[in-house]
């Protein structure tokens, strides 16, 4: 149990009249890095939120790092973990800078009553280096591209020095360079961090290619899990989003080609 | 011109009352302005106008009918916001029908005179009382101790919502907090600035100060001196044409947003755009 950072049994979470969850299970050991694959709905931010205590369960148990998680203590828990969460719905008039925005990882962590000191400056300004937005750390977060902002929100998630570290399509609506250069970036502080990584997509090119294992998903269940070469088949590919065999060789192709 | 009027007890205590009212009214205009919710302060004046006239119908302190109504609709709104089947706005605007309604049912329901009502509608700076005084400070003390102590948790709340959850800030609590704090504001300033005239005093120098800073923290001090100054300038306006202060002070907090509008460099920003950028080191 002790290297398993995550233990999910048999969750089941619903939206209104939608079930989100239908039974799920999952485990994630210390340093995995673990590619969530599925179409649209097919329940990947849900699993994200149940790991970080926003999502609210009807059934199953979830352990992350060790806490069994109530209803109650997921403040506590979102403390520990990174979120970088699906396209942020930033005010793009907010009168804040990127290094404000970044510190604001900082805050659950200093709890009430505390003012970051030099120590959170510190590593606020390690983290905007590490992400390569030093240059605009003075900048108006509405001033700032697609790609920069996403940086920013690896950063933030980055200076609460979590262990667990979700990222929620932190490629979508990117261009090329960009999404590739965020691989990159993930890639390189989940190894010089030793994170544990949970990678969310819908997008098969947007697959770190050194996924330790990927996790299918559709329709609220776990289609598939293991190792991705033998996985990511084209036939596996193709039921899973529902298009034929050879249009998913066709796309494949392309993504290989435009890489 | 003339300033032993400085001298009378009146002026001294609308001063002192444009003052606390200024800063705490601005500075709950800084939410507003940030979460773009600008109907709240009618909402909330109308709601406090309502619960006021209950207690002058009924019998009780109107005061405490104000604050009671105007509580009662944040804890409404939060919810209701919070779980975002609505937008901010809509809800506030469900809520804020449903006061008019109960204020008109109210003003029709009451006996007798209807000018202690109108009274609260207008306002009267310049008839404020010791306690007037006393509720505008308390409110104006909380709100400044408030926004200075829980600044980082607010400043994440305002900033995102979803953020803030997730670094592990209670932010349902904070937007809670944030309405609450407003509902307080406007019902301890109704009788000094009035129901309808609240709401510019809310929205204008929060607005101006948004038009000159990209900091939140100044924003914040920015807003709580215009709204002073919006207060003082419309007093001596007020006194040396003899105008209504109500009046004077709104008006006066237009031409403050006005003159931060026009030298805001947020519009420059635009103008420096279509120039070539200057080449940036990846």
């Amino acid at each position: 149990m002790d290297n398993e950072l995550i233990v999910i049994d048999n969750a089941v979470v619903s939206y209104r009249e939608d079930i989100a969850l239908r039974g799920v299970s999952l485990k994630v050991s210390r340093g995995e890095f673990v590619g969530i694959i599925g179409p649209n709905g097919a329940g990947k931010t849900t699993l994200l939120t149940v790991v970080n205590g926003m999502g609210k369960l009807l059934d199953g148990k979830v352990w992350v790092l060790g806490d069994y998680l109530r209803p109650g203590n997921g403040h506590s828990l979102r403390k520990k973990v990174g979120y970088v969460p699906q396209v942020q719905n930033i005010d793009q008039r907010m009168p804040i800078c990127v290094r404000e925005v970044v510190m604001i990882g900082r805050y659950g962590i200093l709890g009430l009553f505390k003012r970051p000191g030099r120590s959170d400056y510190e590593i606020v300004d390690e983290a905007l280096e590490l992400v390569g937005m030093s240059h605009l750390a003075e900048r108006p977060i509405g001033h700032l591209s697609g790609g920069e902002l996403q940086r920013v929100a690896i950063a933030r998630a980055l200076v609460q020095q979590p262990e667990l570290f979700l990222l929620d399509e932190p490629t979508a609506s990117l261009d090329w360079k960009a999404q590739s250069d965020i691989l990159e970036l993930v890639k390189m502080i989940h190894d010089t961090r030793s994170l544990t990584t949970l990678f969310v997509t819908h997008d098969l090119s947007c697959l770190p290619v050194t996924c330790d294992r990927v996790v299918l998903m559709k329709k609220g269940v776990i289609w598939g899990e293991g190792s991705p070469d033998e996985l990511l088949t084209n036939n596996n590919l193709s039921l899973l989003y529902d298009m034929p065999v050879s249009v998913v060789e066709r796309r494949r192709k392309e993504a290989v080609a435009a890489k | 011109m003339d300033f032993s009027i400085f001298g009378y007890q009146f002026m001294q205590n609308a001063i002192l009352s444009a003052f606390l009212g200024g800063i705490a009214c601005a500075t709950i205009g800084v939410f507003v302005v940030l979460m773009h919710m600008p109907f709240i302060g009618v909402c909330m004046s109308h709601a406090a106008f309502a619960g006021a006239l209950l207690g002058l119908w009924l019998g009780f302190n109107p005061l405490v009918g104000a604050f009671g109504v105007s509580l009662l609709s944040a804890a409404i709104i939060g919810p209701l916001a919070d779980r975002g089947e609505l937008s901010p706005e809509t809800s506030i605007g469900v809520i804020f029908s449903l006061m008019l309604g109960l204020a008109f049912l109210f003003m029709g329901l009451m006996p007798g005179t209807k000018s202690g009502a109108l009274e609260l509608l207008w306002g009267s700076i310049l008839t404020n009382t010791r306690s007037d005084i006393i509720l505008l400070g308390i409110v104006a003390v909380v709100v400044v101790v408030l926004v200075s102590v829980f600044f980082k948790e607010i400043q994440a709340t305002i900033f995102n919502r979803d953020t803030a959850l997730a670094v592990g800030i209670p932010a349902a609590l904070f937007l809670y907090g944030i309405l609450f704090l407003t509902g307080a504001t406007i019902t301890a300033s109704l009788r000094s600035i009035g129901g309808l005239l609240i709401f510019s005093l809310i929205l204008n120098p929060a607005a101006a100060a948004y038009q000159l800073t990209y900091s939140m923290k100044k924003m914040f001090l920015l807003a709580a001196a215009f709204g002073v100054l919006s207060g003082w300038v419309g007093l001596l306006f007020s006194y040396f044409f003899n105008l209504p202060s109500g009046a004077t002070i709104v008006v006066t907090s237009s031409v403050i947003f006005m003159i931060a509008a026009i030298f805001s460099p947020k519009r420059r920003v635009k103008g420096w755009r279509r120039k070539p950028l200057p080449e940036e080191e990846p």
